[in-house]
């Protein structure tokens, strides 16, 4: 019988996210991912700022902590100075879509080998909740108490539709962690992405659409709910991108 | 002993590569040399010059401001540093476009219709190697034997074509 | 031994690199330091290294915090607005203890400036540049062939005390062309146990981080940095001494003004002035042990800078004010002439100094 249990890649020190927050369920992904591929003595992360700045200590593989938004920097250094490595990146929205950007637009535009995996939860959440590039239209947040207002603000960035407009990036696919398909889905999805490296093939990015209750100002259930009424309808799930699948290789 | 040159000239006359063969040529001798352009925002058609320094000690001061032997190889360079070649010295302007005289009379001066000569060879790019000859003959600034070797030394290999009339071009200025 | 060839001041850097084992490199365009770039373009592809022009001075430091972590030896280049950029990567980098090579190809400043060479980044690249506490090790060279030199042993130094270094040049040594014998390819590398090249199973996961919450904690990895950063003080602080032995006036000079200023030397010797130069070939650790020894027998020092003078509070440090120090300088992309630093030493011999 399948007893249920931690993913070997991951530590025993405690998690230090908030009650309902779904990292956990990300990380937990992440490290099944690295279990079902065995490279976990080969695997190299790199962690963002953000909440997840600690993610060196959860993971067993090796980790480095990158400057805010440099991540695809330093995996890109880590991964052209040992190819044999798989090196991934674990990016919040700020870190990834805001001061990350021209990182994340080049890192993919290069094609380079690596995984990314992108946290889109629409607030930053380590601050105290500020407005993200990816925040909604209209969401209140402590920068936009009176709602994100599209004409002082800007719009939300989309950034599986941007990346995709590039010829580079191998595969890009969003999913959401707010129901038990949807994680199905996306623990799919995490395990191409970071096979996709181990075959050589190039630049994958997952975004997952996330949750912050405390953030928020929801309840861990109202958060999810809101993932699937304002998030989803926002940002379509789906892939947007994968060479391998249009030269006709089996999913 | 101590030489300091001054090349000068529009982009393009090949004033670095002039300084380069002369450099390259005194390293070959066992001199101390150095070789310093200016360098500015244009690529083609500016100000260039190039300080070269020819020197049997260690050499301080890679800049060149008040040359022995200054190269004009247009107007502009001449009004800008004829005034500063040292007394005794000695000036070579290439007399095709440089249209006026020296006015130091305290130098030695070589006016040389150098892109004439280029152009009667069928090299007119090759002024700079011309008047580069006729210098060596006339300051002993380096050796002129064993021009080929410095010279194979500064022409890159993917124009090797041209090493042929840019020694042509030299022993021109020389013999003149 | 190889022969002695003609190199520009910024290809012998790349050469010198290449030889001292360095295989990865990454930059961002910016003159007067292209042609360092335009080398290793070339070159890397050929021997199995990489050469990557990033999207941004940002980017490609912090591919070479990447490299750094993995335990290569790695490089970047840059000039003085490209520097100050790369600012933010090299505190992370001295803060997680990475070694790596900087190279600052000078030029005038502040904001755009220009592109004439100088030496107005002498406060950020001595001092610490970003933010937090730290330092990195500095050297300056005064030649073609101090460009390789130093060079190699940048990475020497920053890997034995795992502190990143910086090459603080200018644009004259970047595009001078001097005969320089290029050192032997360098085949022995230090082992770096801590870097990040996959566990195999085989140890407990390493990581390359400098994000510490416990103040506790922090303070001790500031501290013990510190303790390297005397170490280093004690034994790399280097400079070459000209015409001292007697000398009553002491000019102070590194890089293209340390050049200058002796020719000015000479000149005053010339005149009968016991005229005397100290060039520090690094400028962090500071070569505080001689200034401050002929402190005690010159009448004072004459800092010849190309800036408004940074490194004048440097000679007053080292020898506590006991001696007036005179700057002799110009700023902008000026170099001073000989001339000119030739007169500060007449005016410090003929003046009152008080």
């Amino acid at each position: 019988m399948t007893v249920f249990e931690k993913p070997k890649s991951l530590t025993d020190v405690p998690l230090h996210y908030c009650p309902g927050c779904t990292h956990g369920i990300v990380h937990r992904l992440v490290a099944e991912a690295i279990d079902a591929l065995g490279i976990e003595g080969r695997t190299i992360g790199v962690a963002p700022v953000g909440c997840a700045v600690m993610a060196y200590d959860y993971f067993t593989c090796d980790m480095a902590e990158a400057a805010h938004g440099r991540a695809p920097a330093v995996a890109t250094g880590l991964k052209r100075a040992n190819p044999d490595n798989i090196v991934f990146t674990y990016q919040g929205d700020g870190d990834l879509a805001s001061i990350g950007m021209a990182e994340t637009v080049h890192a993919a535009a290069r094609n380079e080998n690596i995984t990314v995996i992108f946290i889109n939860n629409a607030i930053y959440g380590m601050t105290g909740g500020q407005m993200a590039p990816t925040s909604l239209p209209g969401q209140v947040t402590q920068t936009s108490p009176y709602g994100r207002d599209v004409k002082t603000a800007g719009f939300p960035i989309k950034v599986c539709e941007l990346l995709s407009s590039l010829d580079g990036p191998q595969y890009i696919e969003r999913v959401a962690v707010n129901s038990v398909k949807n994680v199905l889905a996306a623990k799919k999805a995490i395990e191409k992405a970071f096979r996709n490296q181990t075959e050589g093939k190039g630049f994958s990015l997952v975004e997952v659409l996330s949750s912050c209750p405390t953030n928020w100002g929801t309840t861990p259930q109202e958060a999810l709910d809101r993932i699937a009424s304002d998030m989803i309808p926002y940002y379509p799930l789906g892939v947007y991108k994968d060479i391998s699948a249009k030269e006709g290789e089996k999913e | 002993m101590k030489k300091d040159l001054l090349f000068a000239g529009f982009g393009g006359q090949g004033i670095l590569f002039a300084g380069k063969l002369i450099v390259y040529k005194g390293l070959i001798e066992g001199k101390e040399v150095s070789w310093l352009p200016s360098y500015g925002p244009e690529m083609r058609g500016g100000t260039a010059n190039c300080s070269v320094i020819l020197s049997d000690e260690p050499i301080g001061s890679p800049i060149v401001a008040e040359p022995d032997i200054l190269v004009a190889m247009n107007l502009p360079s001449l009004d800008k540093y004829e005034s500063a070649v040292k007394p005794g010295g000695t000036i070579f302007t290439d007399s095709d476009l440089v249209e006026r005289n020296v006015s130091r009379t305290d130098v030695k001066v070589f006016c040389v219709p150098a892109t004439t000569l280029a152009r009667g060879m069928g090299a007119p790019t090759l002024a700079n190697m011309i008047i580069t000859g006729k210098l060596i003959r006339e300051t002993g600034a380096v050796s002129f034997d064993g021009m080929e070797k410095a010279l194979q030394r500064v022409v890159s290999a993917r124009h090797k074509d041209l090493f042929e009339t840019n020694l042509k071009a030299l022993k021109i200025g020389y013999e003149l | 031994m190889s022969e002695k060839v003609l190199m520009k001041g910024n290809e012998a850097i790349a050469e010198a690199a290449i030889r001292a084992g360095c295989r990865h490199y990454f930059g961002y365009p910016i003159t007067p330091q292209t042609e360092l770039a335009a080398y290793m373009a070339k070159r890397m592809p050929k021997i199995g290294g990489v050469f990557l022009q990033a999207e941004s001075e940002i980017a490609a430091i912090n591919m070479v915090y990447g490299v750094s972590s993995a335990g290569k030896r790695v490089m970047t280049s840059s000039s003085s607005p490209g520097i100050s950029l790369k600012q933010e990567g090299i505190s992370y980098m001295a803060g997680a203890d990475l070694p790596g090579l900087i190279v600052n190809v000078q030029r005038g400043g502040p904001g755009l400036g220009g592109i004439q060479p100088s030496q107005s980044d002498y406060f950020q690249a001595t001092k610490g540049g970003g933010h937090g506490d730290y330092h990195l090790i500095v050297l300056t060279p005064a030649s073609v062939q101090e460009m390789a030199d130093l060079t190699s042993l940048a990475f020497d130094l920053s890997d034995k005390y795992r502190v990143p270094a910086m090459l603080l040049a200018d644009g004259t040594l970047g595009q001078m062309m001097e005969p320089v014998m290029l050192p032997e390819p360098q085949t022995e590398f230090p082992e770096k146990p801590w870097a990040l090249t996959g566990t195999k199973m085989q140890r407990k996961h390493n990581i390359v981080n400098s994000l510490y919450l416990s103040p506790e904690e922090l303070e001790r990895t500031n501290i013990e940095r510190f303790e390297r950063y005397e170490k280093i003080k004690a034994n790399e602080a280097r400079y070459e001494s000209f015409m001292t032995e007697d000398a009553e006036i002491c000019v102070v000079a590194f890089g293209i003004a340390a050049r200058i200023s002796k020719n000015a030397v000479i000149a005053a010797r010339k005149e009968g002035i016991k005229a005397g130069l100290i060039r520090p070939i690094t400028v962090w650790p500071f070569p505080e042990k001689p200034i401050a020894e002929l402190s005690h027998r010159v009448k004072g020092f004459i800092s010849v800078e190309l800036s408004m003078g940074q490194m004048t509070e440097d000679i007053q440090l080292a020898q506590h004010c006991l001696r007036p120090t005179m700057l002799c300088s110009r700023a902008g992309g000026i170099i001073p002439s000989p001339d000119e630093v030739l007169g500060a030493i007449r005016k410090m011999q003929g003046g009152n100094q008080s």
